[in-house]
C-alpha cells in the first residue's frame, strides 16, 4: 500500500487459476495490491464508526447495559457481534491485521528494488531529451568533454549522484523519498506491535482513596484492575501512599459556574516498603511516576462522615462514606451498610454539597463546593443479603428483606434518632476523596518512538521529489557544441524547473528566465 | 484596559471581520462574475489575434488582463487581508481577556478555524493567483464565523484543569491549522469535480471557465493536503501524548480520537488513491470532500452531540 507512482498500474483482474499455488499466489498479489488496500483503509474507517456512536464497554459499561436493557431486540445482537466493544471485535481485528499483511506484502518488495536503486547507478540519458516536460538547448564554444566534466562536478557537488556516458551525463535526486516511504510504513507495523505488547504486559487499575486514609499497590487494594495476558498482578511496583489532603476549585463567575479550576492531591508517599516517607503532588496532567507505574488522578467525590449508634448505644461505625457524584454539581449518591449493628442497619443518602430543593428537581445541589452542605438519608433495617454469597455493590443497596425505618434530612452536626428506638446517626463533617488511576503501559515508549519514525519518514515521503536530470552534447555542424539539458519528476507533483535552471546557469546556458 | 472593555473591543474585531468579510464575498462574487463573463465571449477576447486561442485563463499563474473582474479581485484580496487582520486581533484580545490562549471553548476554537481557513488562503494566495477560490474560501469564513458568534458564543472563562497544559497550544494549533488546510483543500476538490465534468463534456463554458485546469486544481489540492497530513499526524501523535498525560493512556478510542483516526485513514487514502491507476482525479476528489466531512463530525458532532472527553464547558 505504499504509493506507486513510479510503480507501472495495478495489471486488470484475471480470474483466479485454479491450483492450490497459484491460487495463494493469486489471493497474495490482490491482498498487496494498492486497490484492496484502499478498500480496506476505508473498511477500517467504517468499521471505527461505530465506536464512537454506540457506548463501549471498555470506556462506560455501565451505559452499555443501559443501552442494551433500552433496546432488547437489537441490544443483544449488536452485543454478541462485539458491537460494544469495537475496538477488540474480531471483525475489527480482520480488516487492520489485513492492512498490515497487505502493507508488509507491498513494502518488503519494495524495499528489495530500493536497496537495488540505492546501490546502482543512475540509468542512461535517454536519447532524444528535448521530448521531457523540462528541457533547454543552447550551443557554446566549450568542447563537449569540458561541459560533461562541468555538468557532472556541479551535480555531484550539489549532491546528485552522476553517471556519464558517451555525450551524457545523468544524474539522480531524492533517494530518501522511497527511503521515507518505506520508514512511514514500518514504522506503523512497528507501531500496531508496540501497542500490541503494551497491551500484553500493561495493566491499569482504578482506587478511591479517602482524605486521610491510604493505599498500597497490591491487587486487593484495588476497586478495579485489568491487565494484560501476559502482566503479572503478583508483581506490582510495591508502593504505597496516604491522601493528605486533596484541594478543587470551581469557578464562581457567571460563565461556566461550578466547572472545575483546580485538582490538586497531596501525598505522602513510599516508593517501596521500609523507605523514608516522601512529599508528592498529582495534579491533573501532571501524573505521579514511581518505579515504571503511574499514578493519575481521575477523579473526586464527597465521603460524608458518620456517626451510626446501634439500639444497643454501640458505636458500630463512625468514618466517611464514598458518595458518587451524579451530576456536574456533585448532587452524590451513597449507602452506608451496619451489618455488625443491632438491628442490621442500611442506609441510603443523598448528598448535596450546596443544597436546595425544588418541585421538578427535588432535592439537588446547585454549587459543586460545599457550601450549604446537606443530607437526605433513607435507613433501613433487616437483613443487608451480604451473607448470601452475591457479590454486592458497595454503592447499592439491597432493600429486599429490608424495612424502611424513615427518611430524614440533616445537616453537618445533626442527629437523627432512628424510628422505633433504631439508634442514632450523626452527620458529623465531611472530606473528599480522590479516584487514581494507577497504570503501566511497557509499550508506550516504543509507540511513542515508532510515531516519530512514522512522521519523519511521512515527510520524506511527502517534500522529497525523486528527480532526474540529463546533459548530452553534441557536436554542430559549425564546430561548436550543442548543449541539452533536461529534467523528468519521478512524481507528477514536482516542479523541474529549478534543477534544470541550476544545471543550465552552472553550464553558461540558458535558464527559465532569460 | 479592563477586562470588560477588552471583551467588547475582542467581539467589536470579531463583528467588524466578519462585516469586511461579507464585502470581500461580494466583491469575490463580482471579480468572479466578470472573469466568467469574459471568456463566455471568446470572440472578444481573440478579437484581432490570430488563430483561435482556447479561452479561459487555463493559467492560473498567468497575469489576467485588466478590467472590472480583476480590479474586484485586488479589492477582494485586501478585503481578506483586512478581515484576517482583525480576527487575528479579536483572537489576540479575547486571549488577553481570559488570561490564556483562546482555545478554551468551541466559540473560541471556531474563531480559530476560520482564521486558520483565512490564514492557508493567504499563504498560498501569496505563491499563487488564486482569487479564483476566494468565493468558497470566504463563504466557508462567514458560515462558521457567523456559527461562532450566534449559536457558540459564551463569555470567557478559565479553564478546566484538564486543558491547563502546553499541549493545549500545541496540539490546538496544529489541529486548528489543519482544519484551514482541509476545508481549502476541500473547497478546491469540490471546484474540480465541478470544473472536470465540464471539461469531459467539452463544455467549459460561463463561470466554470473562470477556474484553472481541472489537473491544476487536482495539483493544488494534493499539494495543500500533503502539507496538512504531516501536521494531522503531529496533532494526532501530540492528543496522544498529552492524553497520557491527562487521562492516564495515550489512545482510549474516545469519539474524538476515533474520529480524528477515521479522518486520517480517510486522507491516507486519498494520498494513495492519488497514486492508484482508476483512483487519481474524481475518485480521489471525492475522498478529499470525504475527509472534510469526517473533520466537520469530529469538530461539531463529537463536541454537540456525544458525550466525549473533549466535551468541555461552554460547547
Amino acid at each position: 500500500m505504499t504509493t506507486t507512482t513510479d510503480l507501472p498500474p495495478a495489471e486488470p483482474a484475471a480470474p483466479p487459476p485454479l491450483d492450490a499455488v497459484g491460487f495463494a499466489r493469486w489471493c497474495w498479489r490482490q491482498l498487496t495490491s494498492m486497490r484492496v488496500a484502499l478498500i480496506l483503509l476505508f473498511l477500517l474507517a467504517i468499521a471505527a464508526i461505530p465506536g464512537s456512536v454506540l457506548p463501549q464497554r471498555g470506556t462506560d459499561p455501565i451505559r452499555v447495559n443501559e443501552w442494551i436493557e433500552g433496546n432488547p431486540t437489537w441490544g443483544p445482537v449488536l452485543d454478541r457481534l462485539g458491537f460494544f466493544d469495537v475496538y477488540a471485535a474480531p471483525w475489527f481485528a480482520a480488516v487492520y491485521l489485513l492492512l498490515f499483511i497487505s502493507v508488509i506484502g507491498c513494502v518488503l518488495p519494495r524495499t528489495r528494488l530500493h536497496w537495488r536503486a540505492l546501490r546502482s547507478a543512475p540509468p542512461d540519458a535517454p536519447r532524444r531529451l528535448d521530448r521531457m516536460p523540462e528541457h533547454r538547448t543552447w550551443t557554446t564554444d566549450a568542447a563537449p568533454q569540458a561541459v560533461l566534466d562541468r555538468a557532472s562536478e556541479d551535480l555531484a557537488g550539489r549532491r546528485w549522484r552522476v553517471a556519464r556516458g558517451d555525450g551524457w551525463v545523468s544524474a539522480e535526486k531524492g533517494y530518501w523519498r522511497e527511503t521515507g516511504n518505506l520508514l512511514f510504513h514500518a514504522a506503523l507495523i512497528a507501531l500496531l506491535i508496540a501497542v500490541g505488547y503494551g497491551a500484553l504486559f500493561g495493566w491499569r487499575g482504578n482506587v478511591i482513596v479517602r482524605e486521610g486514609s491510604g493505599f498500597s499497590d497490591t491487587l486487593t487494594q484495588y476497586d478495579a484492575w485489568g491487565g494484560g495476558r501476559l502482566a503479572d498482578p503478583a508483581a506490582l511496583p510495591p508502593f504505597a501512599f496516604i491522601l493528605d489532603d486533596f484541594r478543587v476549585d470551581f469557578e464562581r463567575g457567571e460563565a461556566q459556574r461550578g466547572a472545575p479550576r483546580l485538582f490538586e492531591a497531596e501525598l505522602t508517599l513510599w516508593p517501596t516498603p521500609g523507605s523514608a516517607p516522601q512529599d508528592a503532588m498529582v495534579r491533573v496532567n501532571e501524573p505521579l511516576s514511581i518505579d515504571g507505574a503511574k499514578v493519575f488522578l481521575v477523579g473526586h467525590g464527597y465521603a460524608p462522615e458518620f456517626r451510626l449508634t446501634d439500639a444497643l448505644g454501640r458505636v458500630v461505625h463512625d468514618e466517611g462514606v464514598v458518595f458518587l457524584p451524579q451530576d456536574g454539581n456533585l448532587t452524590s449518591t451513597g449507602v452506608l451498610k451496619a451489618p455488625d449493628a443491632t438491628p442490621s442497619i442500611g442506609i441510603e443518602g443523598l448528598f448535596l454539597p450546596t443544597a436546595a430543593v425544588d418541585e421538578i428537581r427535588g432535592p439537588h445541589s446547585t454549587f459543586p463546593e460545599a457550601d450549604d452542605p446537606a443530607v437526605f438519608l433513607s435507613a433501613w433495617a433487616g437483613d443487608l443479603g451480604l451473607d448470601s454469597g452475591v457479590p454486592q455493590s458497595i454503592y447499592r443497596l439491597d432493600t429486599e428483606g429490608m424495612t424502611q425505618l424513615g427518611i430524614e434530612a440533616l445537616r453537618v452536626g445533626d442527629t437523627w434518632d432512628l424510628p422505633g428506638g433504631n439508634g442514632t446517626v450523626e452527620f458529623t463533617g465531611l472530606s473528599r476523596w480522590a479516584s487514581f488511576q494507577i497504570a503501566h503501559d511497557p509499550g508506550k515508549e516504543p509507540a511513542l518512538v515508532a510515531a516519530i519514525i512514522a512522521l519523519a519518514g511521512l515527510m520524506m515521503s511527502l517534500f522529497i521529489q525523486r528527480r532526474r536530470v540529463w546533459v548530452r552534447v553534441s557536436e554542430a555542424s559549425d564546430g561548436s557544441t550543442v548543449v541539452t539539458v533536461a529534467g523528468l519528476a519521478r512524481s507528477d507533483e514536482a516542479d523541474l524547473r529549478p534543477d534544470v535552471d541550476a544545471v543550465a546557469e552552472a553550464l553558461g546556458g540558458r535558464t527559465s528566465r532569460t | 484596559m479592563t477586562s470588560a472593555s477588552l471583551a467588547e473591543w475582542s467581539n467589536l474585531a470579531v463583528y467588524s471581520s466578519m462585516l469586511v468579510l461579507v464585502a470581500a464575498l461580494i466583491a469575490f462574487a463580482v471579480s468572479f462574475a466578470a472573469r466568467g463573463r469574459r471568456v463566455m465571449t471568446p470572440e472578444l477576447v481573440t478579437a484581432g489575434g490570430g488563430a483561435p486561442e482556447r479561452p479561459g485563463p487555463s493559467d492560473d499563474d498567468a497575469p489576467v488582463p485588466d478590467g472590472p473582474g480583476r480590479r474586484a479581485g485586488n479589492i477582494a484580496m485586501a478585503l481578506t487581508w483586512l478581515a484576517s487582520g482583525l480576527l487575528l486581533v479579536g483572537l489576540v484580545l479575547r486571549g488577553l481577556w481570559a488570561g490564556r490562549v483562546p482555545w478554551g471553548n468551541m466559540y473560541e476554537f471556531s474563531l480559530t478555524w476560520t482564521f486558520g481557513i483565512l490564514a492557508v488562503f493567504l499563504v498560498v494566495s501569496l505563491r499563487r493567483d488564486i482569487r479564483w477560490l476566494g468565493l468558497p474560501v470566504i463563504f466557508l469564513s462567514i458560515l462558521s464565523l457567523g456559527l461562532a458568534v450566534t449559536v457558540l458564543y459564551t463569555e470567557a472563562a478559565q479553564l478546566v484543569p484538564a486543558l491547563r497544559s502546553w499541549w493545549l497550544i500545541i496540539h490546538v494549533a496544529a489541529a486548528v491549522i489543519c482544519g484551514g488546510a482541509f476545508s481549502v483543500a476541500a473547497a478546491i476538490s469540490a471546484l474540480y469535480l465541478w470544473r472536470e465534468r465540464a471539461e469531459r463534456k467539452g463544455h467549459v463554458t460561463g463561470i466554470v471557465a473562470a477556474l484553472p485546469d481541472a489537473s491544476r486544481l487536482d495539483t493544488l489540492a494534493y499539494r495543500i493536503l500533503a502539507f496538512a497530513f504531516p501536521l494531522w499526524t503531529f496533532a494526532v501523535i501530540s492528543g496522544a501524548i498529552w492524553a497520557e498525560y491527562a487521562w492516564g493512556r495515550y489512545w482510549g478510542w474516545d469519539p474524538k480520537e476515533t474520529w480524528a483516526f477515521i479522518t486520517w485513514v480517510i486522507y491516507a487514502g486519498y494520498l494513495h488513491a492519488r497514486s492508484t491507476a482508476g483512483w487519481r482525479g474524481r475518485r480521489a476528489a471525492y475522498i478529499s470532500l470525504l475527509g472534510f466531512v469526517s473533520f466537520l463530525i469530529n469538530y461539531f458532532g463529537v463536541n454537540i452531540f456525544v458525550n466525549s472527553l473533549h466535551s468541555y464547558a461552554g460547547l
